[in-house]
């Protein structure tokens, strides 16, 4: 099946001894000129690439309390070395986060402090060199931004926010990565990550109008730019055509019937996902943020709500009130963003919704917290309601429900391995052995609980799970939606 | 006034500006470096008091820490509140009538040395005998500790070997303050003991022990889980696009 190791899964988690190297040949493909240009970055490597980055490392210490004081804090305490999911798999060092974090900082220290500048080698400075930088586009795309060492961390160090920096600096000298520079461009130009025209995305709804009149006998409606609309529903493209993302508009589009909800997708804003984070661009992640502003102010909706989506979340719930607000336009009684799970909670709290859970008593549900709706957002008013609300939502919509163990969810919770802009085939074998501590935790369930399904809410896992699974001998239908269940469990025509 | 007062008096004078001055530059400078956006790690506090006793349980208990690596925690939490009782303790040299709280710690002071040498020794072991974290040390990490062991170890020492002169040692530390150079006991143990913590606070504000005032700036812990409720919005991110 691969030309390299998949890793095995042990009885109980072990920390793996440390193998150098053991991934220093993993990098993603290199982005090419059109990619480039259409983002404000050099086509290729600049002559003075190292003047280049270096300047472009002290701007950003001056612009990013975050970086600055991650950079000097570290004490090389070791918390972190064994939460990283691409560590645990991969067993490479420089995989560990502070590792991870030390080829920057030690760049850093170099040129921008006393003791790096006078005696480099007493605290492991060194200058920027050709390998220094590949090392960076190798390890900086080995980091699916997952956040999970920043939870350990007793400074709060956050990988994600260096990986960005990295990144941003490699795009500077002209090194982007071209899977995450071809998918912005595609938002730049057609409106989505997929590509998908506004027509092709017309006939698509329609066709799926259909499917769901013809499986239910119910007329709902998935409308596209309709003005007026009371809420906009921005969703990752997946969620058009792939399996099991469409299951999860489907459910989407059930609730907000069953509800009485009037509601649009608009082909302007037809991507909630936005890879401008995972670069660590400012000014990318606002443009394609912005997009959702103006297809708000254009059909004059009054709320807008996000699908099942976790780094769009993420930019949607703590960036753009920042970046694309204020949201003043909007109706101040609900939350601005708003996300599919809390509009689905609270209709199940008011008794709106009517919900069968056997009819899902094949199924027995685990749940993937994804990395960032539970490390950088919340979902109600209550801290922690980003773990509370979705299991509300499936334990309304199922009979058996099962949790991984303690240490692997929350919080706590593993990266599928897709994360942050590594969702490509030329990562596989990186997205593979990424996926291994999540796998570990599913197979104790499988094995205890016969879990046969698993639930998430975030369109990379989705994807990431489907390609991943089988290397591990799961069904790659075993991942699903969430409210992919819903809509098996709504009874549709009793409530409306 | 002999070569060693005066080498001394220099050696403090200047440790103590580098260290406050230095310290001051980094404070100004973190503070003054926006955060653009919110990045606090969640589930995290929604008011501000929240994060007042969030920051609390991080600098008081070291909770991350403990959640990640108990023997880590372990070592950490002894050598720091060890430090921090040594510390109080230390108070009597440089205060001349001192407060009747600080008379009564002095006691738990002393053995607090033992708790700090065990917690120094525990983490130094790990830093050697741990894959991981031999893999990410530096010289500097290991010269750190060499440098807070050397310091403790001729602390206890003093107090528990040898003996010092601790008269003639506070009027040298009041002479300093008072600027009314007093002598410098000629004890070499004393000698050391005063060079190593001259030399830790030059070097603090130039390595990794920033960590001290870099964890009340780090944004995933200080800031306010309010993104939707309230508006984040700082200088230079302030231009809209059009």
């Amino acid at each position: 099946m691969a030309d390299y190791e998949i890793p095995e899964l042990k009885d109980i988690p072990v920390i793996p001894s440390i193998k150098e190297g053991a991934m220093a040949h993993s990098a993603p493909f290199v982005s090419r000129a059109p990619f480039q240009e259409k983002l404000g970055y050099p086509d290729e490597l600049v002559d003075n690439w190292q003047e280049v980055a270096i300047e472009k490392l002290g701007d950003m210490t001056k612009k990013y309390r975050s970086l600055k004081v991650f950079l000097d804090s570290c004490v090389k305490c070791g918390a972190c070395t064994d939460k990283c999911h691409y560590f645990l798999g991969t067993t490479d060092p420089k995989n560990m986060p502070v590792a991870r974090q030390d080829l920057l900082r030690k760049v850093y220290r170099r040129y921008f402090t006393l003791a790096g500048k006078f005696f480099p080698k007493l605290v492991g400075a060194t200058d920027l060199t050709k390998e220094v930088l590949d090392d960076w586009y190798s390890y900086y795309h080995q980091c699916s931004q997952c956040r999970r060492c920043s939870v350990f961390c007793p400074y709060g160090i956050d990988t994600a926010e260096i990986s960005m920096a990295a990144r941003e600096i490699l795009d500077t000298v002209g090194v982007g990565q071209k899977y995450c520079n071809e998918i912005i461009g595609k938002v730049y130009e057609i409106g989505n990550n997929l590509g998908l025209p506004g027509p092709a995305l017309k006939a698509t709804l329609e066709d799926l109008e259909e499917d769901v009149e013809d499986d239910t006998g119910v007329a709902v409606k998935y409308p596209l730019d309709v003005q007026g609309a009371d809420v906009l529903v921005v969703t990752p493209s997946a969620d058009f055509f792939a399996e099991p993302h469409i299951d999860g508009l489907i459910g989407y589009g059930k609730v907000l019937h069953q509800a009485g909800i009037s509601w649009t997708l608009s082909s302007h804003a037809s991507e909630a996902g936005n890879f401008g984070m995972f670069l660590g661009s400012y000014d990318n992640m606002k443009r394609v943020a912005w997009r959702i502003r103006e297809a708000a102010l254009d059909l004059g909706v009054k709320r807008i709500v996000v699908g099942e989506c976790g780094h769009a979340w993420r930019v949607a719930y703590q960036f753009w009130n920042t970046i694309a607000g204020p949201f003043d336009f909007l109706d101040p009684n609900y939350p601005v963003p708003q996300h599919i799970i809390e509009v689905t909670h609270d209709l199940i709290q008011r008794g709106a919704l009517n919900l069968d859970p056997s009819a899902n008593d094949d199924k027995r549900v685990t749940f993937h917290d994804s990395c960032n709706v539970a490390r950088a957002t919340r979902m109600g008013n209550t801290p922690g309601g980003q773990f509370v609300l979705p299991r509300e939502v499936i334990k309304a919509s199922v009979n058996h429900y099962f949790d991984m163990a303690p240490e692997t969810i929350h919080d706590s919770t593993f990266c599928c391995g897709g994360g942050g802009g590594l969702l490509t085939d030329d990562l596989m074998e990186l997205r593979v052995k990424g996926a291994m501590p999540r796998m570990q935790a599913l197979n104790e369930v499988v094995k205890e609980n016969d879990v046969n399904y698993l639930a998430a809410i975030c369109a990379i896992c989705k994807s990431q799970f489907t390609k991943t699974l089988p290397y591990y001998n799961f069904p790659m239908d075993m991942i699903g939606s969430v409210h992919g269940l819903v809509s098996e469990a709504i009874q549709l025509g009793t409530k409306e | 006034m002999s070569m060693l007062t005066l080498g001394y008096s220099v050696l403090f004078y200047f440790a103590a500006f580098i260290l406050f001055a230095g310290l001051a530059f980094r404070i100004y400078t973190y503070a003054k470096t926006p955060s653009p956006l919110k990045i606090v790690v969640t589930p995290a506090p929604t008011t501000k008091a929240g994060v007042v006793y969030r920051m609390w349980r991080e600098v008081v208990l070291f909770e991350s820490l403990f959640r990640s690596s108990k023997w880590t925690w372990v070592f950490g939490w002894a050598f720091h509140f060890g430090m921090l009782l040594v510390l109080l303790r230390h108070l009597r040299y440089i205060i001349e009538t001192p407060w009747t709280w600080v008379n009564m710690i002095q006691p738990f002071g002393i053995y607090a040395g033992f708790l700090m040498l065990l917690g120094l020794l525990g983490l130094w072991a790990r830093r050697i005998l741990v894959d991981r974290v031999r893999y990410i040390s530096a010289p500097s990490d290991h010269l750190m500790l060499a440098m807070i062991v050397g310091i403790t170890a001729t602390g206890l020492l003093m107090k528990f070997v040898s003996g010092t002169d601790v008269i003639a040692v506070k009027n040298f530390m009041l002479g300093l303050i008072y600027f009314d150079i007093q002598p410098m006991p000629e004890d070499p143990i004393l000698l050391t003991h005063l060079g190593l913590v001259g030399l830790l606070m030059i070097v603090f504000p130039y390595s990794k022990l920033l960590h001290a005032p870099g964890v009340f700036f780090s944004p995933t812990r200080t800031q306010v889980d309010n993104p939707r409720e309230q508006r984040h919005v700082t200088p230079w991110a302030k231009d809209d696009v059009s």
